[in-house]
């Protein structure tokens, strides 16, 4: 039994990460043509057939490159950075429900690395401590301009963590648990969020953007003003980690975004088909279906990307504390009031 | 006048400093019009041309690689006179004038000719001017699609004789062709 246990964890484990690596990768890509096309240009398309083999020509175009370490008191500070951001980029998909329950081998395997009861604040624990790895990346750089935007990425992360947490706070009253694997659950069919939660999934959206640090929020690479930002010095695979962690984080948070709001694994009609094709049919669209709202979710970035220009430094401060705070907290009230006289009814 | 009227695309907007309003400083409108536009553009025409696989196409009044002409007989035009050289305007050409002697009469139409006919590819703007200069007909831009090669050494692009002047062959087809039409 324990050993069975070990075994099917692992798989999933191992299949979330492999799956990450993946999305990452071709976000690269994706990136690119999506650019493309918004711009009217078609994007790479020599290398394989339309450029699908593009991501892993630059990988090793960056496994190639000169490994420059910046003559700098803090070499393991140096290489610490990167390893932080993307080890923190990857532990928030351990709690993600991927999936309701699949049944293999006379068993209910539960599609979710691991099911904590505190499942948003792991997620949020995690994704504050992502801040240390630009800071402490910029830190050891010895270098103006990475330090600069070191602590401009860090006052951002801090500010919008804030307005961040309201918002989930409001959702949080409404679905009266921290499990993610619940709030997937109690969003069964069409029941999703997003309709009764519309103000704190904008706010949510929002900060989101500013936390994996996108256009137009993207400060602290602000390539006119700070040269590369905290990856000036950076070359080589270093680099490399940290586009790896800005895309992975960006995939994490577009499924946090569709399992808080948009109904994660659940679509129209997933009891019938539960009930008359089977469990196992019925969990595996459900996987889909989430992959279907997360990639649309990535591709969202993208489009905001290439449609939004940067903020100034001033502009993100203010729409951060005096917009979005109060707005969450207006939420949380209305919230509150609506569910107060909601149980009065009853 | 407004701007709007002094404009010649009617497109300029008046800078306005006046303060937003709550729903405005929240950019959520603008966004969502500023996305419109965008996703619109996803499935507008791409304006790309994958070069290799396809060309560009040229303008009929396209002017591409020079020729040194050879007339009927297969003899050379140019007489040497410099008059493509002094229409240059980018001072591409160079030249060397010579006389013929009595046993080339075969090879050059006029007495004097042109022993060295250099033109810089480098400088050279394709303007045409010495095609329109010249009083012998002897310089013309065809309409070849072979672009000027890149190369790593200056002194390549300095098309002598040998590149410029047509081949014989070629003339002596033309001259079959003529007298068929
Ligand atoms: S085309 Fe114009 S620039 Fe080129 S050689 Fe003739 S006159 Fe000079
Ligand atoms: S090409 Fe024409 S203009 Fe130039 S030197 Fe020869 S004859 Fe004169």
């Amino acid at each position: 039994m324990d050993q069975a246990i070990i075994i099917e964890k692992s798989v999933i484990i191992i299949s979330v990460f492999a799956l990450t690596m993946l999305m990452a990768m071709y976000s690269t890509l994706a990136e690119r043509k999506i650019a493309a096309w918004l711009q009217d240009r078609i994007g790479p398309n020599r290398a394989g057939k339309g450029g699908i083999l593009q991501p892993l020509a630059d990988g090793l175009k960056l496994f190639a490159k000169e490994e420059f370490t910046p003559n700098t008191q803090n070499k393991f500070l140096f290489v610490t950075g990167p390893a932080i951001s993307m080890s923190m980029a990857l532990m928030t998909s351990a709690v993600i429900p991927w999936g309701d329950k699949l049944h293999l081998f006379g068993r209910d395997i539960i599609l979710q690395a691991t099911d904590i009861d505190v499942a948003i604040l792991y997620v949020f624990g995690v994704l504050s401590v992502g801040v240390y790895g630009i800071m402490i990346g910029g830190w050891a750089s010895n270098n103006k301009f990475s330090l600069m935007s070191a602590m401009r990425a860090a006052s951002q992360m801090i500010s919008y963590e804030v307005a961040m947490g309201m918002s989930i706070i409001a959702l949080v009253m409404m679905t009266q648990t921290l499990s993610l694997k619940e709030i997937a659950e109690q969003q069964s069919g069409m029941n999703w969020n997003v309709f009764y939660q519309p103000v704190g999934f904008l706010i949510f959206l929002v900060c989101s953007f500013a936390e994996t640090n996108r256009t137009p929020f993207d400060l602290a690479e602000c390539e006119a003003e700070l040269i590369g930002g905290y990856h000036t010095e950076y070359s080589s695979m270093r680099m490399g980690f940290y586009l790896f962690a800005e895309y992975a984080s960006m995939f994490i948070s577009s499924t946090i975004l569709a399992v808080l709001y948009f109904g994660a694994y659940n679509y129209p009609g997933m009891d019938w088909m539960e009930q008359n094709v089977g469990v196992n049919i019925a969990n595996v669209i459900g996987m889909f279906a989430l992959f279907a709202k997360l990639c649309f979710f990535i591709f969202f970035y993208m489009w905001v990307r290439w449609t939004i220009p940067r903020f100034r430094y001033d502009q993100l401060m203010r729409l951060g504390w005096k917009m979005l705070i109060p707005l969450s907290i207006a939420n949380i009230i209305i919230t509150a009031i609506v569910l107060l006289l909601h149980d009065k009814a009853i | 006048m407004s701007i709007e009227t002094i404009s010649l695309s009617g497109r300029k907007k008046e800078v306005s400093n006046k303060k937003m309003t709550f729903l405005e400083s929240l950019y959520l409108v603008a966004i969502f019009k500023g996305l419109f536009i965008t996703i619109r553009h996803l499935f507008k025409r791409k304006v790309t041309i994958k070069y290799p696989e396809q060309t560009r196409e040229l303008s009929p009044v396209y002017r591409g690689q020079h020729m040194l002409m050879r007339d009927e007989e297969g003899k050379e035009r140019c007489t040497a006179c410099g008059l493509c050289a002094l229409s240059c305007p980018a001072e591409a050409i160079t030249m060397k004038a010579d006389e013929r002697k009595p046993d080339e009469k075969h090879l050059y139409r006029e007495e004097k000719y042109a022993s060295i006919y250099e033109i810089n590819m480098l400088r050279c703007i394709f303007c045409g001017l010495c095609e329109e200069a010249c009083p012998k007909q002897a310089i013309y831009l065809t309409k070849s699609k072979v672009m000027v090669k890149s190369n790593t050494n200056r002194e390549d692009f300095i098309f002598g004789k040998d590149k410029l002047v047509m081949p014989l062959d070629q003339a002596m087809r033309n001259t079959q062709l003529k007298a068929v039409n």
